[in-house]
């Protein structure tokens, strides 16, 4: 099995202001975020060859893309896979590349979430059926179970349980104020975050992502290619993804304190990127903080911290900006805000930057392998997403 | 010999004080939480009935109420589904009187004693709605009572019954009405409930030589305390020794369930050889000659009324009250519903209202919902069904939403295990929010889950062990 490690190339990468963009529609999001990756690769939508475009809430088939862009009569096919989507789109059009396809092909996320109200469409489909007498309930509560489930298996009490969330938080509103298209710009403080208003128990206002509108793209070629383009392209190493089967709301031995198709994207990722000691060797992580304890299982579901030590790791200031290893250097989902499918893009905007050295006042200082990271759906029924990157050779 | 085989009740844990309807107003009745109707409270009274018996010998199920959630629809068979009945049986709704309950109780005699059936359960319930600041809101409480009729192992022999009708408008509801209505009690007692029960029961001691001293108590439906003291005395019962207490002031009046609930109260505390005489009320009157036996003792350990009773929670917001009713609006956000599809809710009709998850032939896993291939040991369509509504279970994890617009806030999601295997991701309902945490031992109880376009959607809660 030949994997994906440096077959495929990043050449140029847009992302739109994240936030409550009233006044743009999903095109204008399209189009914003392919011509800034456009202008960073030097090319033009006439050299895309094929386009994968990624959403859950918006434009329902390619021709949106393919609209929005005027590409003429190109293969495009849409994604969904709920809050991976952006990763799988990502994925989708890297293989394409590596199977010697396609010379240059889109990947392109977009979601207008602030036209549902509240930002999100209660109309889930739920893992069952539709005889509707499943949960109805906002993704919160999902979190909120594994939330319960992590302090109950560590026998953490609220307050402690609530104090490890809260800096997180705090660690990535901090990382959002360095970030000019970030949903969110400003500091909070531990006392706010732990005192903000239950949302679903334990979780408060603080603990939750923001719900936004955005667009990230990103233009993938071969590495032969990439050279003759620039200097500073970025090679895939690692792409898993990962669906559950619905073990964890069937089977009792799951305890809610960890994300198993996490874990398993992760072992996917790492044998492909050729990673043995993940703490040691990834210089920087962007991963998917929905919620403040999904960030405290990354850590352990992808080995950074070992089992039950996320919360020393976060009270030594690990993964912050200066930290050993920084988590979510740009506010992650938290504080960018998160247009489901479009999100994965995002993160990949920001190790592309990193790795790139133009990070601004965020770069970190050594950042030579970075790592994306989605989860979507529900417990049990996960899809997991996760990708390494580095430098070019 | 045909009689009563078993007994159950139901009395919601929800009590509204009567301080918070009238002020000074005393006592309290039951009512139903947002999550319950007629049909739930049968369903919890049959299973309370159905404690340890064999559900495969259950031939026939009649339910009886006014306040059904369907005009044309019959309810018994979502509670035959719910109590997971053979489907092979009798089905049949008793309505539009208070008297249909013991009208069911008198059909399942019937039918048993004809031999049509072995077994028939019996389960009233209303949920009567008085218009606000009425005096029907205060005297009407929600509950349910059920009886499994037979003809082994007999608790309560019935051994007379004698039947009147009378066509008069004393309490009605049209069709198109939320609220009971009522002409004068000076009129509707004088000339209704008290002749009229009066003739019933009379006319059951005259035709088989009873006289009042044969029985131990007498349990009649009655429309207030008052008139029930009158009417006992004017039969010739002591009203300080032989009466069933008409529990109105804790519970309220049931209604359709009321002479039956009334009944299993005596029948708690009745002994062998006991004989109690039953009325109802309601266009007319059911009068039944009962008589206790030995096997009463081996039935005692049903929650029955005096279980339910004592476990309540009072609550004394009568805004909460008009909330839970439907009768004040609620916040609802803007934006498309989930859809339902009846083909999808009736293919998943043997987990939806059974409780009915599988069992891996192959390696034994119970799984929620059924599959196609085992979730352990992935062989394929080796499935044995495997009910889940009466085991005991404990929280694993849960989490309490407070921003969902809901009846009831917050609104509790457990994820479930039971005993003997199985996961179950549900709403709690019932609880207290301090009392929520992983390893919470909880039971199921069958509840309403939405109502849209009419469709009145049930689905199974975890709540407390009642207690």
């Amino acid at each position: 099995m030949q994997g994906i490690k440096d077959r495929v190339a990043i050449v140029g990468m847009g992302c739109t202001k994240f936030g409550e963009l009233w006044d743009k529609n999903y095109k204008d999001l399209m189009v914003d975020a392919c011509y800034e990756a456009f202008e960073d690769a030097g090319i033009g939508p006439k050299d895309i060859q094929a386009a994968w475009y990624g959403s859950r809430e918006s434009g329902f088939t390619g021709s949106h893309l393919a609209n929005a862009l005027k590409l003429e009569y190109i293969p495009i096919s849409r994604v969904e896979n709920f809050c991976a989507g952006g990763t799988d789109t990502f994925r989708n059009a890297c293989y394409g590349v590596a199977a010697g396809i396609y010379d240059i092909a889109l990947a392109c996320g977009v979601e207008k979430c602030k036209d549902h109200f509240g930002g999100f469409t209660m109309d889930i489909t739920d893992p069952f059926d539709r005889s509707m007498v499943e949960w109805e309930l906002p993704p919160v509560s999902q979190f909120a179970q594994l939330a319960n489930g992590y302090f109950n298996k560590y026998g953490l009490s609220y307050e402690e349980g609530k104090k490890t969330l809260a800096k997180i938080a705090v660690k990535n509103h901090h990382n959002g104020t360095m970030s000019p298209k970030a949903h969110f710009q400003r500091e909070i403080t531990l006392e706010q975050a732990i005192n903000a208003p239950i949302i679903s128990y334990p979780l408060g206002l603080f603990d939750a992502c923001g719900l936004s509108d955005g667009g990230a793209a990103a233009i993938i070629t071969t590495p032969e290619i990439a050279k003759s383009m620039r200097k500073d392209y970025i090679l895939v190493k690692g792409l898993a993804l990962v669906n559950g089967g619905g073990q964890g709301k069937l089977q009792s031995d799951y305890d809610f304190s960890y994300i198993p198709e996490t874990v398993e994207a992760g072992k996917l990722a790492y044998k492909e990127a050729e990673i043995k000691n993940p703490r040691q060797e990834v210089d920087i992580a962007v991963v998917h903080d929905c919620f403040t304890i999904t960030e405290l299982l990354i850590y352990e579901d992808l080995g950074f911290s070992p089992r039950g030590k996320g919360p020393e790791d976060v009270e030594a200031g690990t993964f912050a900006l200066e930290g050993d290893l920084p988590v979510n250097t740009d506010g992650g989902l938290k504080c960018f805000g998160h247009p489901l499918s479009a999100s994965g893009l995002r993160m990949i905007y920001e190790i592309y930057k990193q790795l790139q050295g133009k990070a601004g006042p965020r770069q970190v200082k050594k950042a030579d392998i970075g790592l994306t990271h989605n989860v979507g759906g529900v417990c049990g029924y996960f899809n997991c997403a996760v990708a390494i990157f580095g430098k070019s050779d | 010999m045909v009689g009563i085989t078993s007994y159950g009740a139901y009395v919601p844990l929800f009590r509204l004080s009567g301080e918070a309807m009238a002020k000074g107003a005393r006592g309290e009745k039951a009512i139903c939480s947002f999550d319950e109707d007629s049909i739930t409270m049968a369903v919890a009274a049959a299973m309370d009935c159905l404690n340890g018996l064999d559900r495969e010998a259950i031939e026939g199920l009649y339910h009886a109420s006014t306040t059904s959630p369907y005009k044309e629809k019959l309810a018994a068979p979502i509670i035959a589904m719910a109590t997971d009945l053979r489907r092979d049986i009798i089905t049949a709704d008793f309505a539009n009187s208070l008297r249909a309950g013991t009208s069911a109780f008198k059909a399942a005699i019937d039918a048993v004693k004809a031999g049509s059936a072995k077994k028939v359960m019996v389960a009233a319930s209303d949920c009567r709605l008085g218009t606000p600041g009425s005096a029907f809101e205060r005297s009407c409480g929600d509950g349910a009572g059920a009886l499994l009729i037979g003809d082994t192992d007999v608790a309560v022999t019935v051994d007379a019954s004698y039947s009147v009708y009378n066509e008069m408008i004393d309490v009605w509801r049209a069709d198109g009405d939320t609220f009971i209505r009522s002409w004068e009690d000076r009129f509707t007692s004088t000339q209704g409930y008290l002749p009229v029960v009066h003739e019933a029961v009379s006319g059951l001691m005259q035709k088989f030589n009873f006289t009042p001293s044969d029985f131990a108590k007498v349990v009649f439906y009655t429309p207030d305390d008052r008139r029930y003291v009158e009417l006992v005395r004017s039969l010739g019962f002591d009203d300080k020794t032989q009466v069933q207490p008409s529990l109105s002031a804790v519970m309220g009046n049931t209604g359709t369930a009321f002479p039956l609930m009334l009944l299993i109260a005596a029948l708690e505390e009745a002994k062998a050889g006991d004989r109690i005489l039953l009325a109802s009320y309601g266009n007319g009157s059911d009068a039944f000659a009962l008589q206790v036996t030995e096997q009463i003792e081996k039935i005692r350990d049903r929650r029955g009324m005096k279980g339910h009773l004592a476990s309540k929670k009072v609550i004394n917001d009568y805004t909460k009250y008009l909330i839970w009713r439907g009768i004040l609006p609620q916040e609802t956000i803007p934006g498309p519903i989930r859809f339902f599809s009846a083909p999808a809710a009736w293919r998943e009709r043997e987990a939806n209202f059974r409780l009915h998850g599988v069992k891996c032939k192959a390696c034994g896993a119970v799984q929620f919902p059924p599959q196609r291939v085992c979730t352990k040991c992935h062989t394929k369509d080796q499935f044995e069904p495997y009910r889940l509504s009466d085991k005991k279970a404990k929280i694993s994890t849960f989490a309490m939403d407070y921003v969902t617009p809901a009846p009831e806030s917050p609104v509790v999601t457990t994820t479930i295990d039971f005993e003997g295997g199985g996961r179950l991701e549900c709403y709690m309902t019932d609880q207290e929010v301090e009392e929520v945490k992983p390893g919470l031992p909880v039971e199921m109880s069958f509840r309403k889950i939405i109502v849209k376009d009419g469709v009145h959607n049930y689905f199974w809660k975890s709540i407390p062990i009642r207690t």
